[in-house]
């Protein structure tokens, strides 16, 4: 044969190589084709060609091993188990950037399911190969390297850990500087994966100096940025009280607040629960929030918005109003106990529900003032109708009684106690009837009508309303002896025989 | 005489009347011994009765004027104690009252002032009113803005189709297809396609930059100044360059830096250095303890007539004449500028002096 035909052979492999490459790549894509490609033994025949000669075919290879890890973890697993990661890694070392980037997609696509993966990936010493294309000037290659590493992080603290010793954060530092948004996108996801797990690896974060350039991003029109720079930096600062200063320090109040208008519902969510996150810790940050008007954007955004992303919005009114009752009264003057009764009643979810039930126990329990505030929203009865409901959740129904027990207790708005005497359990209305007797107590001795223009017609029917007094006491004193202040028992008993 | 005669007569009688006057007397004796005994007694039981008495009385006053005496004494401690307790309770009292105004002062003014409380919370609503009215108008602005670039990108890509079709532009011969004579007007496209121009070559496409991103309440908020000149400045350089070129430090060559009298200064040092160290005061003196022996000079250096000049006046051969046309030997110097530029060039290659 002559040269030209023994070379025409190679060339005609060669195009069926690429052809069958391109087309496992392009079908890996659809679902529907994955489960057929995994039963044809696609594994076997794509690790090959992941050594071919040429480039192309390589990259393609590799790219369809991606989508296919992707999809789902058995497939996954059998990546792993086929050793195609050390080859990968190897290569990651050595090829072009194409072939980098489609080899950190395969490592991302693997990690990404659990975390036996994600340590068999850092096993095969992934991690440095990581970190070196981490310094590559393509930004694809950074971005597909930063997101393989995000993913790994993300799982549980080891493997953070071992993200960070392999020296990736002064490199995820540089990244978020670049001028490309995805990899800025995907630098800060990655920081905030890495600073969920535990204080220590929130305060390396800080130790670069990465808050000041979050601080920056934060002023960035892209909403997906804005998403991974806020969630980031709520990681950080739920940790403890210096990583939430820190983060405060950065000067991002009240400019932050302008991002809960942002359309992007997530932003909102993310902004929120760093806000949340920074307010559980001391009442001076809380202090600090509600001087910058924090407290009425959030109840603006419980407003707008609806569904699961309403919960840091409820959770961070509760811790506000839960460390004084300055701040508590603050919320009440921001109109929050509307907008969260509004909440109680709308959302369909138990654990939003119970959120909103513990932020009015909080709001609530200080003095009879705020009480009154809550009890005045028409809440009481609502909550008694959740404590007592069957179908609700074990938490729902002891948040419910917790908050309901904390607010009756300081309560002495009358006519919104009178729905509760029909209808609550003896637990609770023992409550009410203490509150009533503490109030009604006064205006016997004094006989004026002082609260008696408070009560309702039913108990002012008779002429004489100390004998319905009397009457009601009567009914319920021998049952609640015990519990009610021994005073009280005391002067409610001289009256009975007055 | 005659009374005497009767006295002798009267001697029987005498002495009878003795012995009678004996005898009764002898009767009564006892009785009036006993009557005179109990005269006696109360007499003498008077005048002790009368002396006790006396003396009971004396005792009386005695005991009565220092009885009062202590009394009273007691009653003016009691008095100045009553007195003392007095003040002390009215003191008490008035410290009390000053104590509850104190306290209610500074409850009121620090602990929990009400009024401060009730202007924090009136305030805390003005800023949420402002908060709220400010990220109102941001989320206006910015879904005015979302509308406008959407609006224009929409304009553009009808534009571009109108470039495009421009050959469906109707003629007077043939009505186009956006042009239908049952209409009663041509249709937007047909009036898009008449204002169309033809495509040019691509020139670089120039993006408009995007208005203010600030909401107009911030924007007027901000005090514009009338500009200083009327002709456009040009590229400023940045002012911490600026700053630091002007406050540039004195980088003074090392011939500058180097006093005048560096020498001096270092041998007045040194001498310093070795008086200071310097523990044996007295030089080294040789052992022996015999007196300066004369120096005698060596016979072959001696000539007959006198010493010579070798060994006494000069140590070397030395050719004077020679020596005298000899430049002096130099020992200052013009600056030599190798190490000025030291550790302060750009580059590294300058470094390696």
């Amino acid at each position: 044969m002559s040269q030209r035909q023994v070379l025409q052979v190679f060339e005609q492999y060669q195009k069926a190589r690429t052809q069958f490459v391109q087309t496992v790549a392009e079908l890996a894509t659809r679902p529907q084709n994955v489960e057929t490609l995994q039963n044809a033994g696609v594994m076997s025949l794509l690790r090959p060609l992941l050594l071919d000669t040429v480039p192309t075919i390589q990259q393609t290879a590799a790219l369809a091993l991606g989508r296919l890890a992707n999809y789902n973890d058995d497939l996954a697993e059998a990546v792993v188990k086929a050793d195609i990661l050390p080859q990968l890694v190897y290569s990651l070392a050595e090829q072009n950037r194409f072939y980098k980037k489609a080899a950190a997609f395969v490592l991302r696509a693997v990690a990404k399911h659990s975390a036996e993966l994600a340590q068999a990936v850092v096993d095969c010493g992934a991690l440095d190969a990581l970190v070196i294309s981490l310094e590559e000037f393509d930004p694809g290659v950074k971005e597909a390297a930063a997101w393989a590493l995000g993913y790994i992080a993300r799982h549980n603290g080891q493997l953070a850990q071992a993200v960070v010793d392999s020296g990736a954060f002064p490199l995820l530092v540089l990244c978020i500087q670049e001028p490309e948004i995805a990899v800025k996108r995907i630098a800060a996801s990655t920081l905030s994966d890495i600073a969920k797990h535990s204080p220590e690896l929130a305060q390396t974060v800080v130790d670069t100096g990465a808050i000041a350039h979050l601080a920056q991003m934060t002023l960035n029109p892209d909403a997906k940025l804005k998403r991974q720079v806020f969630s980031a930096l709520g990681q950080i600062s739920k940790h403890s009280v210096d990583l939430a200063e820190m983060v405060v320090e950065a000067e991002i109040f009240p400019a932050v607040l302008a991002c809960l208008k942002d359309p992007d519902e997530y932003v909102r969510k993310n902004v929120t629960t760093l806000m949340r996150e920074i307010t559980k810790h001391t009442p001076e940050l809380s202090q600090m929030i509600v001087n910058a008007g924090g407290v009425a954007a959030v109840i603006d955004y419980l407003g707008d918005s609806k569904g699961n992303v309403r919960l840091p919005g409820i959770m961070m009114l509760g811790y506000v109003a839960a460390h004084s009752e300055n701040l508590a009264m603050a919320v009440i003057v921001s109109k929050g106990v509307p907008q969260l009764a509004i909440c109680l009643v709308e959302e369909p979810e138990d654990h939003i529900k119970a959120a909103t039930a513990w932020a009015f126990g909080q709001i609530g329990r200080h003095t009879p003032e705020h009480a009154r505030a809550v009890a005045a929203a028409n809440v009481l009865p609502k909550l008694l109708n959740l404590y007592l409901d069957t179908q609700s959740s074990e938490d729902l129904q002891v948040k419910a009684k917790k908050a309901l027990k904390s607010v009756l207790q300081k309560c002495t708005y009358l006519p919104a106690l009178e729905p509760l005497l029909y209808e609550a359990p003896s637990n609770i209305l023992k409550h009410v009837i203490c509150q009533f007797s503490k109030v009604l107590l006064s205006w016997i001795l004094r006989g004026s009508a002082g609260e008696g223009g408070e009560l309702s017609a039913s108990l002012r029917c008779s002429r004489n309303p100390i004998s319905t007094i009397q009457f009601m006491n009567f009914c319920v004193l021998l049952k609640f002896i015990i519990y009610c202040d021994i005073m009280h028992f005391i002067y409610l008993s001289s009256t009975l025989f007055y | 005489m005659a009374r005497l005669v009767k006295l002798f007569m009267q001697i029987d009688n005498i002495k009878e009347a003795h012995f009678v006057r004996n005898r009764i007397a002898e009767e009564n004796r006892q009785r009036e011994n006993s009557a005179a005994v109990r005269i006696q007694s109360w007499f003498r039981g008077c005048r002790v009765r009368a002396y006790l008495s006396r003396i009971h009385r004396k005792a009386t006053m005695i005991q009565k004027t220092w009885r009062g005496f202590k009394a009273r004494e007691h009653f003016r401690q009691r008095v100045k104690t009553a007195y003392f307790l007095m003040k002390m309770n009215f003191y008490n009292k008035m410290a009390v009252k000053i104590q509850q105004r104190w306290r209610g002062y500074y409850v009121r003014k620090y602990v929990h002032n009400y009024y401060a409380r009730k202007r924090y919370l009136e305030a805390l609503t003005q800023k949420n009113e402002q908060i709220r009215r400010e990220l109102e108008e941001l989320a206006e602005h910015q879904r005015k803005e979302r509308e406008r670039v959407a609006m224009e990108r929409e304009e553009q890509e009808k534009y571009v189709r109108a470039q495009r079709l421009h050959f469906l532009l109707s003629t007077k011969q043939c009505p186009g297809v956006f042009n239908s004579p049952f209409r009663p007007e041509p249709d937007e496209m047909e009036l898009r396609l008449r204002r169309v121009k033809p495509v040019r070559t691509m020139s670089a496409p120039k993006e408009s930059w995007p208005m203010n991103q600030q909401p107009s309440s911030y924007q007027h908020n901000k005090e514009r100044l009338p500009p200083i000149h009327n002709t456009p400045q040009g590229p400023f350089r940045p002012a911490v360059e600026v700053q630091q070129q002007r406050y540039r430090p004195l980088e003074p060559s090392l011939r500058v830096a180097t006093s005048i009298t560096a020498l001096e200064e270092a041998r007045e040092e040194l001498r310093r250095q070795e008086w200071r160290t310097r523990l044996i005061d007295h030089p080294f003196l040789p052992f022996s303890k015999a007196p300066n022996k004369k120096y005698e000079p060596l016979l072959h250096a001696a000539s007959p007539y006198q010493q010579t000049e070798y060994g006494t006046k000069h140590f070397r051969e030395e050719n004077r004449s020679q020596l005298e046309t000899k430049k002096l030997f130099r020992r200052v110097f013009t600056t030599c500028h190798v190490f000025d530029k030291f550790g302060r060039l750009y580059s590294n290659t300058g470094k390696t002096v």
